[in-house]
């Protein structure tokens, strides 16, 4: 989809408009791993547009014209190698046989249902009787719906003024269902939550722009992102005109995470007069797939106290851990713990319904808990909540059941249990598998995966290859990524779509291809890569 | 020493500056009286099913088939569901790429992209390509999307019809661009003028603005006026030749209460305009699930149309809804049920039908009666609601009223609404939220509460409209002139 900006531009533009414009194209740190071009954005200039039918000028929507925030921004998860893989799928839809593989697999996004994960039975019995309320009055309804799910539908019916699902919601969402939320959090934490820090939205992506667009005044304002990172926040920083300021995980230790680290690029970043607003942490991490340990967390929440940084913790992962001596811990029961509360840390944690056991991306439900903002800042935050109005009510419900869901005793709470255990068991085989697999591989490492979806080897590409991808004018990992794809029909994506330390070469790969799907993957990838390095080995 | 990490002065200073009145300081007051045991009737915001109006049959049921697709087999599920709707699950079942739990595509799943665009095509009678069309979690996030396209800066400007729905304003400030106002004509049934649009363009062109889109809301919304197929060719010239993209925000299209102006799409009116024009304006489309006759605000289903944009800049539209990965699904089949509703023969048609036409005639007859009952009030006049789903009376505030608000420190109408809230319960929009001239006030209130509450709501607010009147007016009475 994208495609080289070259043009000229036709028209007049004010030239102290272009002059402010040419400080967003100077690029902050994160363009030495990104992949973006700086777009072309030039011209002669006129202030005066005071006879509009004198010169034609270009229409408002073009490249040269729109916003270069858009311009500036990537989002590799759905980039340059989808767009390749779905052509290739269609021409395999058109031609079967004219590729040396059957189908595209898909190995790139975050996307389990689409790879044949099946929700959770109990949690879409709930939505689909609140879809259609009309049928909680018919007797043959007991026949098709569980009991529970049944009660369960009621209550939140009875939670919503007329029980009407279609109803735009308070912009926060229904307050009985952040009732439900805050009693999951302090369920799992064992510290009170309060439901009106509870901001439930379309997934987890627009709480965090949300936050962008709060903390983020101009380019001098910065934002502490992991390297490499899910490129939301990359994407976001740029989209709100904020500079992005890179914490490299090290990978040599599990992709750990170290304040002495964090300080350095604070200070660095303060040097250039940047002012550093929030940390961002993801955790379990994304791509990388480490899940902190309690003491690490411990350390980051007193670095974020100690500097005035609001702290964005990520943590749609939480569910997903898979390594039997690491545990998730919230960064709220981590600062509450420490005996900080509400005076000492501002803390926004998201949680979404699309990742853990339920996998529901396509609900887009999501929340964020926001504590530790004065209540005039809340009071800003409700504001822009407000001009959406609110977030899909399905999605609302999603999320309340996701953070209450079946207990032990509940009529579906064996069958629950075992959906839910069979997932999650299944994504640990499935992130051994493919770990080891990749070990396996000349000149790839590859950290555990242990939590999230995805694994984020290391490839050590020859130089001839190096060479080879220079010549094609592609970066190495998308050069491998690129060939790996029409070999094999894989699709993973570059590391350099997530950042990276100059001069390494990764790629994410997710660990959601059904079991019965994962041999055939190996067999594939290690021919191809076998083929790969008899080519281009030094 | 610790840092205090977020302090109120230094947050982005645009979104300080935003205001939203839909959910502001009237609605938060209602809240409150609520908690306290006050029933409250809110007409604030245009969200039929929060009055009692009730969802469509039809698509809940296709949609709770496609949540539980184990139900499909299920012997049983012939008992509960119509074999239309079962079959209409199947079939959008078949569009997605793993049910309704897989993001689709950035853009909406192709399938449903197609059902809309073969409806754009029978609506306006010309072919609509499925790849110009996004679906987005409603129609608002589309608005915000295309405005941060558009907006690089202050120095760019959009025109914005006052009054204005004031998703508008937010959205231009929390982006950091400049509100170019062109003012609706009251006398003239908010009718547009040329005239005015051309010297608020001139006046933002003095100031250093570049205008670069104009916003049309057809139909009107607080104003509900429709535009005539002339009014849009003239609008659609004016974009022409002032080189602007037209925003046209259409998600009240099939709310038509009267038969003089049924609603044509700005983008019939410019294709029929011919080359060179309808091949040059840029234009933009707006549509939802949340108004019409359904009213399916909570689901968030909505989308975009775009013309005459070139494919590098669609690739960067197409580039930023990836990153949102994809609008909910649910509201995806919602869309595409309403734009591909039951046809005639099918077993749900009639009841469709009978629901459909059941609330659009109620809404026509409550249009009616609350224009009305505005007009029969001391110091109220009030336009025919055309279409949308707002009534808009105009309020004579007598002088002592303003003195008596300026000492509460509120700004006039807003003073007027509390006090109706407090007297009556009825939670309004005053009209300093949508933009108004200079020392002229107004309430929006939607035409929604149930038809049968009506005659009491009109009757509660002339009340208090005495009442209010007789306190503030000199004994003279207040002068219309």
């Amino acid at each position: 989809m994208r495609k080289s900006v070259a043009g000229r531009l036709k028209n007049a533009l004010a030239l102290s408009y272009q002059q402010n414009h040419r400080r967003w194209f100077l690029s902050s740190s994160h363009s030495r791993f990104f992949s973006s071009s700086p777009p072309v954005l030039d011209s002669a200039a006129s202030t005066s547009m005071a006879n509009s039918s004198s010169s034609p000028s270009p229409s408002p929507l073009t490249l040269q014209t729109i916003n270069p925030k858009v311009l500036k921004c990537e989002y590799a998860v759905r980039g340059e190698i989808v767009t390749l893989a779905q052509r290739l799928q269609e021409e395999l839809q058109k031609n079967p046989g004219s590729h040396p593989f059957d189908e595209i697999l898909y190995c790139n996004i975050g996307n389990p249902q689409s790879l044949g994960q099946q929700p959770i039975t109990f949690f879409r019995e709930v939505l689909a009787l609140c879809d259609h309320p009309a049928i909680l009055d018919k007797s043959e309804t007991q026949g098709l719906f569980s009991a529970d799910a049944i009660e369960r539908a009621w209550q939140i019916l009875d939670q919503i003024p007329g029980r009407a699902t279609g109803a735009y919601s308070h912009s926060q969402g229904i307050k009985g269902l952040r009732d439900a939320i805050a009693a999951g959090i302090e369920a799992r934490d064992g510290y009170p939550a309060n439901p009106n820090d509870i901001f439930l939205t379309d997934g987890a992506s627009p709480a965090v722009h949300m936050m962008m667009q709060l903390l983020i005044r101009s380019e001098k304002d910065g934002i502490l992102c992991p390297i490499p990172q899910y490129p939301l926040y990359s994407a976001s920083i740029a989209l709100h005109g904020g500079t992005l300021v890179p914490y490299y995980l090290d990978e040599a230790s599990g992709w750990g995470l170290e304040t002495f680290e964090l300080k350095k690029q604070l200070e660095a970043a303060k040097s250039k007069g940047i002012s550093v607003r929030a940390l961002v942490v993801i955790n379990p991490g994304n791509p990388t797939g480490q899940v902190l340990a309690e003491g690490n967390q411990r350390d980051i929440v007193e670095f974020c106290k100690q500097e005035g940084l609001v702290l964005l913790a990520d943590e749609v992962y939480q569910e997903n851990v898979y390594v039997p001596d690491k545990e998730f811990h919230s960064f709220k029961k981590v600062s509450r713990s420490m005996g900080y509360g509400e005076e000492d840390i501002a803390l926004v944690s998201f949680q979404s319904v699309s990742k853990g056991y339920y996998g529901e991306c396509g609900k887009r439900g999501g929340y964020m808990e926001v504590t530790g903002f004065s209540a005039d800042i809340r009071e800003q935050i409700y504001k822009v909540a407000s001009v959406n109005l609110c977030s899909n009510i399905s999605g609302q419900i999603l999320a309340s059941l996701v953070m209450s869901p079946p207990k032990v005793g509940d009529e579906s709470y064996e069958s629950y249990r075992a959906e839910r255990d069979g997932i999650l068991s299944s994504l640990a085989r499935r992130a051994k598998t493919l770990e080891d697999a990749f070990n396996n591989l000349e000149g790839i490492t590859c950290n555990k995966a242990e939590g999230a979806m995805y694994l984020f080897p290391c490839i050590n590409l020859p130089q001839k290859a190096i060479k080879a991808a220079e010549a094609a004018k592609t970066a190495p990992d998308a050069f491998y990524a690129h060939r790996l794809l029409n070999a094999t029909g894989i699709v993973f994506v570059p590391g350099s779509g997530f950042g990276q330390i100059p001069g390494t070469w990764h790629f994410r790969c997710t660990i959601l291809p059904q079991e019965d799907k994962i041999p055939a993957i190996v067999s594939r990838l290690t021919d191809f890569h076998k083929g790969f390095m008899d080519e281009f080995r030094d | 020493m610790p840092l205090k990490a977020l302090d109120y002065d230094s947050i982005n200073e645009n979104v300080k500056k935003t205001q939203y009145a839909v959910r502001g300081e009237l609605y938060l007051r209602a809240s409150e009286l609520q908690k306290e045991g006050k029933k409250i009737i809110f007409t604030n915001v245009g969200n039929p099913h929060a009055l009692g109006q009730k969802p469509l049959t039809f698509p809940r049921q296709v949609v709770a088939l496609c949540q539980a697709p184990f139900l499909l087999d299920d012997p049983n599920v012939g008992l509960i569901f119509p074999a239309d709707a079962i079959a209409r699950a199947k079939h959008y079942l078949l569009l997605t790429s793993g049910g309704l739990g897989a993001y689709s595509d950035s853009r909406g799943l192709p399938g449903i992209r197609k059902e809309v665009a073969e409806f754009i095509g029978r609506r306006d009678g010309y072919p609509s390509d499925p790849e110009l069309i996004f679906l987005t979690d409603g129609a608002s996030k589309g608005v915000m999307q295309m405005l941060n396209t558009i907006i690089r800066g202050e120095g760019d400007g959009v025109l914005v019809p006052v009054p204005q729905y004031p998703l508008y304003s937010a959205a231009i400030t929390l982006l950091g661009g400049t509100l170019v106002p062109y003012y609706l004509e009251e006398t003239a049934n908010w009718g547009l003028d040329v005239n005015d649009l051309q010297r608020s363009v001139s006046e933002a062109r003095r100031k250093g603005i570049t205008l670069r889109a104009m916003v049309i809301i057809n139909p009107g919304n607080p104003t509900g006026q429709c535009l005539s197929q002339a009014n849009l060719r003239e609008i659609l010239n004016f974009c022409y030749h002032e080189n602007l993209v037209l925003l046209g925000d259409e998600v009240y299209q099939q709310n038509i209460y009267q038969d003089e102006r049924p609603f044509i799409s700005s983008r019939k009116v410019l294709l029929d305009m011919g080359p060179p024009i309808s091949k040059e304006v840029q234009l933009i489309s707006f549509h939802t699930v949340s108004k019409g006759y359904w009213g399916e605000c909570g689901q968030r289903g909505g989308y975009f149309e775009m013309t005459n944009i070139p494919p590098e800049t669609v690739d960067e539209i197409y580039k930023v809804s990836s990153i949102s990965l994809s609008p909910n699904v649910p509201a995806q089949i919602f869309m595409g049920l309403m734009v591909n509703p039951p046809k005639p023969g099918d077993i749900s048609y009639d009841q469709y039908v009978r629901e459909s036409q059941g609330i659009l005639e109620s809404l026509r007859r409550r249009a009616r009666l609350m224009t009305d009952g505005f007009n029969s009030c001391r110091n109220v006049v009030c336009n025919f609601t055309e279409g949308a789903m707002y009534s808009f009376p105009q309020i004579r505030l007598p002088p002592k009223a303003i003195e008596a608000a300026k000492r509460a420190g509120k700004v006039a109408d807003v003073f007027y609404c509390l006090k109706l809230l407090e007297a009556t319960g009825i939670s309004t929009v005053p009209g300093s939220g949508f933009g108004q001239k200079e020392g002229v006030f107004h309430l929006r209130t939607t035409i929604l509460p149930a038809e049968e509450d009506m005659p009491a709501i009109m009757e509660s607010f002339k009340k208090f409209n005495v009442e209010f009147m007789e306190q503030y007016e000199d004994h003279r009475g207040y002068s219309r002139m």
